[in-house]
């Protein structure tokens, strides 16, 4: 496993392109591209304020960079270094800024969430599309870029509006039975649009890109609700997340209940292997002894080495207790996603944030528990294979595949504190993020890759 | 009681005797009252003697001592003291005698007084304790009811008292169902309120955005807008192009038949994938089912193939299944028509499949629990081999005795003169007699073996009679059913009649007791497809299942064979005894090597098949 010099950013803004050539980041009001291979600067472009979002268009010919505070976005090509656009929302503000799939418009949400603006680089016109409802997750597009779907609300009630990306024709407009929308989300295969409601109600809906509600479905009453869904790539299972702890999946046929995966703190099942960050004590060169580390020692910011170790069956995990007297508190599943290849799906439970759990769909069993020394921030999937990468906001950057897992120490001087990571699309490599700097982490190929891990803190 | 009476202190006693001679009189226990009353004249009788003899009797009034002395005496019952008087007025005499004698009595009495008085004090030593300690006892109770009473008012007052706490609890219990319900109802006036100002305040919010808009946009806000270089053309290389007014209906069609395109294509794709699957699983199904077939096959198509080899016209059960198989290849056309007659079938296989299957594990489960000592027991296959052998044998004894009696006979008749030759002859008929003889007494012992053995197998066909009738019934109700569930199809009544004669193949008449006893048999396929085998079976009732199991036995293993003896022996109405294993061991032995030809000589047809079977296999 290979690591590439650090290099500067700001407000964690680091994207790959999609086509994976190129590497955005963001340094204050300065936007820098990069090679991803060679990391030489390619394009170096000067924005008009701090830089608070990019995003590459889905061609990568196009970056855009929003200014929020001024309700700006600069927008530059690759091709036409010499080429810009300004887009100014003026008195009404911007919130959010993003491409429209086909990297040809703009889609800016104003203040208060009057309206979103749909501006266009082929054309001069600008299309307004009222009524967006301030949610969680507001704006879907289908994986094929064809369609949009928003959340409006209009007259106290919640609608949904599918758009064809295409010329922004409003396609179906249908109000959905949700007391209060959260989010929507659509199914990879485009087709089937997933509904939420509020925390305060648990109830997912399904509906047809026709419109139709294919399902309905509640777990139970009178208690917080939905916390976080995800689809299965193959588009098959819905993962739902929700404050009691549990996920739910649905499957695809009949959108019934399959199983559900509580998050207990005591891993009981002998099948389940769990894995525990150990810290690797510096001063013993016995680092394979197993030494007990000292848990008062395992603070984020420490820059010892760590280790996985095998804790045998029942294991109990550092559970939080949640306040409850405040809003949002930590329980329930926050964090879920599939593997690319649908065999496994990670989730975090916010009661036991130092864990990941990973959930072996085929057998729908859970597989393997990571328990971290500090909450776990973030975690993503190789996009090419089963590996799970996992940040925990210290020094180290933590992978897991079927066959093992390994913890990787961040070289460099000072602390590199990873508080997000993406990875490129190849799988090769990733970015690592911390607050004000940024490095890749090239990880090598199978064969290698196979004998490194076990080998924790193995790094060049 | 008595001995604490006696160990109490001088002091006391005496104390209590002296109280006692001044209560006794009033406290007596009626027993004794008697010589209390005598006792108490007595004493201050003796007192009076003690403390006046000096005052009583004086020189001077000797005379009139005496006569009181008698006139006390007698009136007491004393005879009196003086001699009779001769006369009316002469003195009377004393008479000593009288007197010693009176005096006497008195010391008896008085000794007799003192003992009964010492009884008495006794007595009233214990009963005067008793008493104590019964008051004793009563002032304890008493004490204890005092103390008990005072208990139950305390505890009339606690429960008095919880009582009331458990009112005051009801009624507090009361105000709080009412608070609750209350608040209960605050709660949802609340919520009705806050979600009537929530659409207050949102639809306000609405306004206001609204007007936020208008006022945003009205402005011709010149800072809103765009600034770019140069317009960029669209990805897909087209010209860019914007709805307009006319072409609006157009669009939207060309859009709503795209999504519907998409939506179909979701839909075939899925049907694709069940499609697939669903073939998936028929050639699963496919295959399990042929994997049944073979294997349950070699049991039912054996026997089968024998009963019906003259004709050869016949199919057997697998070859029909096959044949079945092969039209089940079209099943990816109408899965709705053949799917209940493959679900039959395959429940059905799967069901013989069962059974055959607990079967082998009951007889696993047997061999484990039997050990190795099975070997002395012997099938009932052998034993009906041995019994039919011996049968014969003893014809041809017989025969052959007859035959060498008139032998004996002609030449007794036609008796040569010659008698050296007769002499030799008789020595030699002795000779011949006695072998004779001991010959007839073996076979007679062998006669009643068989006899035994006889009737034991009676007793074992009239079991499976009953059983045989049993089924029959069974197979009548299965039939019905099976007729009221035939189609119209005529092409699915043809596989089900296939079926059921597969099936009807696999166990019929004698094995068909398969689902009813499947711990009794296995599913045997004896050969009975034909009715003349049939009968053959039902005359040798007993011989039939063991042949089947000898050819099951047979096909499946030969280290098998020990099971199946173990099958068999519960079948026995009587085990063998123990004297007679050893006999019967001995003819299986004798007969497995002479089996064949005795078979071939004249055994029934099933005979012959099961060895020709048994020459097949290895």
């Amino acid at each position: 496993m290979n690591f590439s010099e650090v290099f500067k950013l700001s407000s964690l803004l680091c994207k790959f392109s999609p086509d994976g050539k190129y590497l955005a980041s963001c340094v204050q009001y300065r936007l820098v591209i990069r090679d991803v291979n060679t990391l030489q600067i390619l394009q170096l472009y000067t924005c008009l304020d701090q830089i608070q979002h990019i995003e590459w268009s889905a061609d990568s010919l196009f970056i855009l960079c929003a200014m929020y505070k001024r309700g700006l976005v600069q927008v530059w090509s690759l091709e036409q270094p010499e080429w810009h656009c300004r887009i100014d929302e003026g008195s009404a503000g911007l919130v959010a800024s993003c491409w429209s799939p086909d990297g040809r418009h703009i889609l800016n949400t104003t203040e208060f969430h009057l309206r979103i603006t749909v501006w266009s680089l082929c054309t001069k016109s600008v299309s307004y599309i009222k009524y967006p409802k301030a949610c969680q997750q507001g704006i879907a597009f289908t994986r094929d870029g064809r369609y949009m779907a928003l959340a409006e609300r209009r007259d106290c009630k919640d609608h949904v509006s599918i758009f064809v990306c295409s010329d922004w024709q409003l396609l179906r407009h249908f109000d959905t039975e949700t007391q209060d929308l959260a989010g929507i989300e659509w199914a990879p295969n485009g087709c089937v649009l997933a509904v939420w409601d509020t925390c305060l109600e648990y109830k997912v809906l399904l509906y047809s890109l026709d419109g139709r509600l294919l399902s309905a479905y509640c777990a139970y009453e009178w208690s917080l609700g939905v916390k976080a869904v995800a689809w299965s790539p193959s588009s098959q299972f819905l993962a739902v997340g929700s404050y009691d702890g549990k996920v739910r999946i649905l499957n695809h046929v009949t959108w019934k209940m399959i199983t559900e995966f509580g998050h207990p703190a005591t891993v009981n099942n002998p099948k389940t292997v769990v894995y525990k960050e150990a810290e690797k004590n510096p001063q013993l060169a016995l680092g394979r002894l197993a030494f007990p580390a000292p848990r008062a020692a395992a603070s984020p910011a420490s820059n010892t080495e760590s280790k996985y170790e095998i804790a045998s069956a029942p294991v109990s995990l550092q559970t939080l207790k949640p306040i409850a007297d405040r809003a949002n508190p930590k329980i329930g599943v926050g964090a879920l996603a599939f593997s690319p290849d649908n065999y496994f799906l990670a989730t975090r439970s916010d009661s036991v944030p130092n864990a990941v759990w990973i959930w072996d769909i085929q057998k729908l069993r859970l597989f393997v528990v990571l328990e971290q020394l500090s909450p776990v921030r973030s975690f993503q999937w190789d996009p090419q294979q089963p590996r799970l990468a996992i940040c925990t906001g210290g020094s180290k950057v933590y992978l897991w595949s079927p066959a093992g897992c390994l913890s990787v120490q961040v070289p460099g001087e000072g602390d590199f504190q990873v508080l997000s990571l993406c990875w490129h699309f190849s799988g090769d490599s990733m970015a690592l993020l911390s607050k004000d700097h940024f490095c890749l982490c090239f990880l090598e190929t199978e064969e290698r890759v196979g004998t490194a891990f076990g080998r924790p803190g193995d790094h060049t | 009681m008595g001995e604490w009476m006696t160990v109490t202190d001088p002091d006391l006693s005496s104390e209590s005797k002296n109280i006692c001679q001044y209560t006794s009189e009033t406290k007596m226990s009626p027993s004794s009252l008697y010589s209390q009353q005598v006792l108490c004249s007595s004493i201050p009788l003796s007192k009076n003697v003690h403390s006046f003899f000096s005052a009583f009797c004086t020189e001077e009034n000797i005379e009139q001592s005496i006569s009181y002395l008698d006139q006390e005496l007698t009136t007491f019952g004393f005879p009196s003291l003086y001699e009779e008087s001769k006369g009316k007025d002469t003195k009377r005499e004393l008479n000593i005698v009288a007197v010693l004698n009176c005096m006497n009595e008195l010391l008896v009495l008085q000794r007799k007084n003192l003992l009964a008085q010492e009884n008495v004090e006794t007595q009233n030593l214990k009963l005067g304790s008793d008493m104590d300690h019964l008051q004793n006892c009563y002032a304890k109770l008493k004490e204890q009811l005092e103390t008990s009473r005072r208990e139950m008012i305390g505890l009339q007052e606690r429960d008095r008292q919880l009582q009331c706490k458990n009112r005051n609890l009801h009624q507090l219990l009361k105000n709080e169902k009412d608070e609750v319900q209350k608040l209960q109802n605050i709660i949802a006036s609340r919520a009705t309120q806050y979600n009537h100002d929530m659409k207050r305040k949102e639809r306000e919010y609405n306004k206001l955005k609204e007007r936020l808009h208008q006022l945003v946009m009205n402005k011709k806000d010149k800072k809103i807008a765009m600034e770019v270089l140069n317009y960029v053309g669209r990805a897909d290389g087209k010209r860019g192009s914007w709805r307009t007014g006319k072409t609006e209906a157009s669009f939207f069609l060309r859009n709503e038949d795209e999504m519907y395109k998409i939506l179909l294509n979701d839909y075939e794709y899925r049907q694709k994938q069940i499609l697939m699957e669903n073939a998936e699983l028929k050639k699963v199904l496919q295959q399990m089912k042929k994997e049944m077939i073979s294997l349950l096959s070699p049991q039912k198509q054996k026997p089968r193939e024998r009963a019906d080899d003259s004709t050869g016209t016949v199919l057997s059960d697998a070859e029909e299944d096959a044949g079945e198989l092969s039209r089940e290849s079209l099943w990816d056309l109408s899965c709705e028509t053949v799917r209940e007659q493959l679900t039959n079938s395959i429940r059905k296989q799967w069901r013989i499949l069962k059974s055959h299957v607990e079967k082998l594990d009951n007889q696993v489960s047997k061999v484990h629990l039997e050990g190795f000592n099975d070997e002395d027991v012997i099938s009932r296959q052998d034993h009906e081999q041995e019994t039919e052998k011996l049968e014969l044998e003893i014809q041809q004894c017989k025969e052959m005795i007859k035959t060498q009696q008139q032998l004996l006979q002609q030449q007794l008749a036609t008796a040569c003169d010659d008698d050296t030759t007769s002499l030799l002859r008789d020595c030699y008929l002795l000779e011949e007699k006695e072998r004779l003889k001991e010959e007839w007494s073996l076979f007679k012992e062998q006669k009643k073996n068989f006899e035994k053995e006889r009737r034991s197998f009676t007793d074992a066909a009239i079991r499976l009679g009953l059983e045989r009738k049993a089924f029959e019934e069974e197979r009548a109700s299965w039939l019905k059913q099976q007729f009221l569930n035939m189609t119209t199809f005529d092409h699915q009544n043809s596989e089900n009649m296939k079926l059921f004669s597969a099936f009807s193949g696999s166990s019929d008449r004698d094995s068909l007791t398969v689902h009813s006893r499947p711990r009794q048999k296995k599913p045997h396929g004896v050969s009975n497809g034909s009715p003349v085998c049939t009968s053959k079976l039902t005359k040798s009732l007993p011989a039939s299942p063991s042949t089947s199991d000898f050819c099951q036995t047979r096909s499946c293993a030969s280290e098998h064979s020990s099971i199946n003896v173990l099958n068999i022996t519960p079948e026995e109405p009587k085990p063998n005894p123990v004297g007679r294993e050893g006999t019967n061991q001995k003819w299986s032995m004798a007969s497995r090597p002479g089996s064949q030809e005795g078979c071939y000589s004249g055994c029934s047809s099933t005979y012959r098949n099961s060895h020709v079977e048994k020459d097949d296999l290895p």
